[in-house]
């Protein structure tokens, strides 16, 4: 196994397209290198992504942020400004792994190891997030929700690196919220997340949402129906109960060990809910 | 494949070594520069008993290749006690018994000086999820946990 440590964009991308093996992009580490370790995975090339400038940095753009992909979990806790601004984001990326992984593991990480319960993603699907894709061809930007298309599966071509994701100016009157269920307080993998934005106008009725669901399918999804569910209403109760069953409704899980497929569902419109409540409220303080 | 030549700063001392590019940063703690005070669980991140700071982050050094630690600033359980005079942490985890086989206790001990460096007055709960990837097997977390507090309270000459 080679390895590589480029720091600029356009090399990373270079290496990553001409070889003709395995190849894979080393960001924190936390998953890779247990899935080299377990041989689910056995690269010839690693390209440490950690050195272009990039893809390690929290700036301030268009109104906006955008966020390096190679960002660890700590350092998106410690920004001064971001959790204020996307604390859904923020809370779903820190609820990855331990203070340990946490010292390592990144979004772009998160989004690009193809697992369909990967807690960041509907946060950021929620948050109406972009990725930032370099590759061979060029950059392209396209919606976080359309990167991952199923288990270990990603819409990126040979050569293709999540760079950074944008965060769009958080419009007034907008909150947002990821909650996850897990069997234990720490340490698991979701049984489902959920991530929720929603913006209200002056007078408190619910104007645009958008919610997504982790692990309750072979991918992170857009529920549009639970959003309709929200808008054109001040959340009431008839709202989130039209809510929580546009989110149980999308459901298409698997049993596993973690959880069977009817409690998924079930769980799915109670943490919509709950997310809801929460973004409601962050939605009225700004 | 050529080996790589890997210089960095373990403890407060320039090293070197030689590593192959799949080595982990654990490997080569122990097997290059015989610091076996770290100690390997699971190799997968879930244990902590791997853990040491990467320029002051706490890491789990089974999840790092040694090639990325070039440059860096290693600090491991060798570097906790001043010559014989152990660290605050250490004597308490001796006084309040928190520890029995002693596998999971250099991480333990490296993960909580890490969050009395951010956190000189953690509350329990702030301890308790701080060390949550760190497992103990005797189930020696409340004895864990009081050591971690009064050392911190010690430290801060309450």
């Amino acid at each position: 196994m080679r390895y590589e440590a480029p720091n600029s964009l356009d090399q990373a991308v270079a290496l990553l397209a001409h070889e003709p093996g395995e190849a894979r992009a080393l960001a924190g580490g936390t998953d890779l290198l247990v899935q080299m370790r377990t041989d689910l995975i056995d690269p010839v090339l690693v390209v440490d992504i950690k050195g272009i400038a990039e893809l390690r940095q929290i700036t301030e753009e268009a109104g906006g942020f955008r966020v390096g992909a190679a960002v660890t979990g700590a350092e998106l806790k410690e920004h001064p400004k971001l959790k204020s601004v996307w604390p859904g984001i923020v809370e779903a990326a820190n609820l990855i792994g331990s203070t340990q992984i946490q010292g390592r593991a990144t979004m772009g990480g998160n989004l690009c190891n193809g697992s369909p319960a990967a807690d960041s993603v509907p946060a950021l699907i929620a948050a109406g997030a972009k990725a930032s894709i370099a590759g061979p061809k060029g950059r392209r930007e396209v919606p976080v929700e359309d990167v991952m298309i199923g288990p270990r599966k990603l819409s990126l071509a040979k050569g293709e690196i999540v760079a950074s994701f944008l965060l769009r100016p958080r419009p007034a009157h907008t909150g947002d919220a990821y909650l996850r269920f897990i069997p234990r307080t720490e340490m698991d993998i979701a049984v489902v997340g959920c991530g929720v934005c929603l913006t209200l106008d002056g007078r408190g009725k619910c104007t645009a949402a958008r919610v997504s669901l982790g692990a309750v399918a072979d991918r992170p999804l857009l529920v549009a129906p639970a959003a309709h569910a929200l808008i054109g209403t001040p959340l009431d109760e008839a709202a989130l109960q039209k809510l929580a069953a546009a989110a149980s409704a999308a459901c298409r899980p698997i049993d596993d060990k973690r959880g069977t497929k009817d409690y998924r569902i079930k769980v799915a419109g109670v943490l919509a809910r709950r997310a809801a409540l929460i973004a409601l409220e962050r939605a009225r303080k700004v | 494949m050529a080996k790589h030549h890997v210089t960095a700063t373990v403890n407060g001392d320039a090293v070197e070594f030689l590593c192959d590019t799949q080595e982990t940063l654990l490997d080569c703690l122990r097997d290059q520069l015989g610091l076996t005070g770290t100690k390997e669980g699971c190799s997968t991140g879930d244990c902590g008993a791997c853990s040491v700071t990467v320029n002051g982050r706490l890491v789990c050094s089974c999840l790092m290749l040694a090639v990325e630690a070039g440059g860096t600033s290693i600090g491991t359980i060798e570097g906790i006690a001043r010559g014989n005079e152990l660290h605050p942490l250490q004597r308490k985890f001796i006084e309040h018994a928190a520890l029995q086989c002693g596998i999971c206790t250099p991480g333990f001990l490296v993960a909580a000086k890490s969050l009395l460096e951010k956190e000189p007055n953690p509350s329990e709960t702030q301890v308790r999820f701080w060390l949550a990837g760190n497992l103990c097997r005797c189930t020696g977390y409340d004895k864990i946990v009081r050591a971690v507090l009064d050392a911190a309270a010690e430290m801060r000459g309450a």
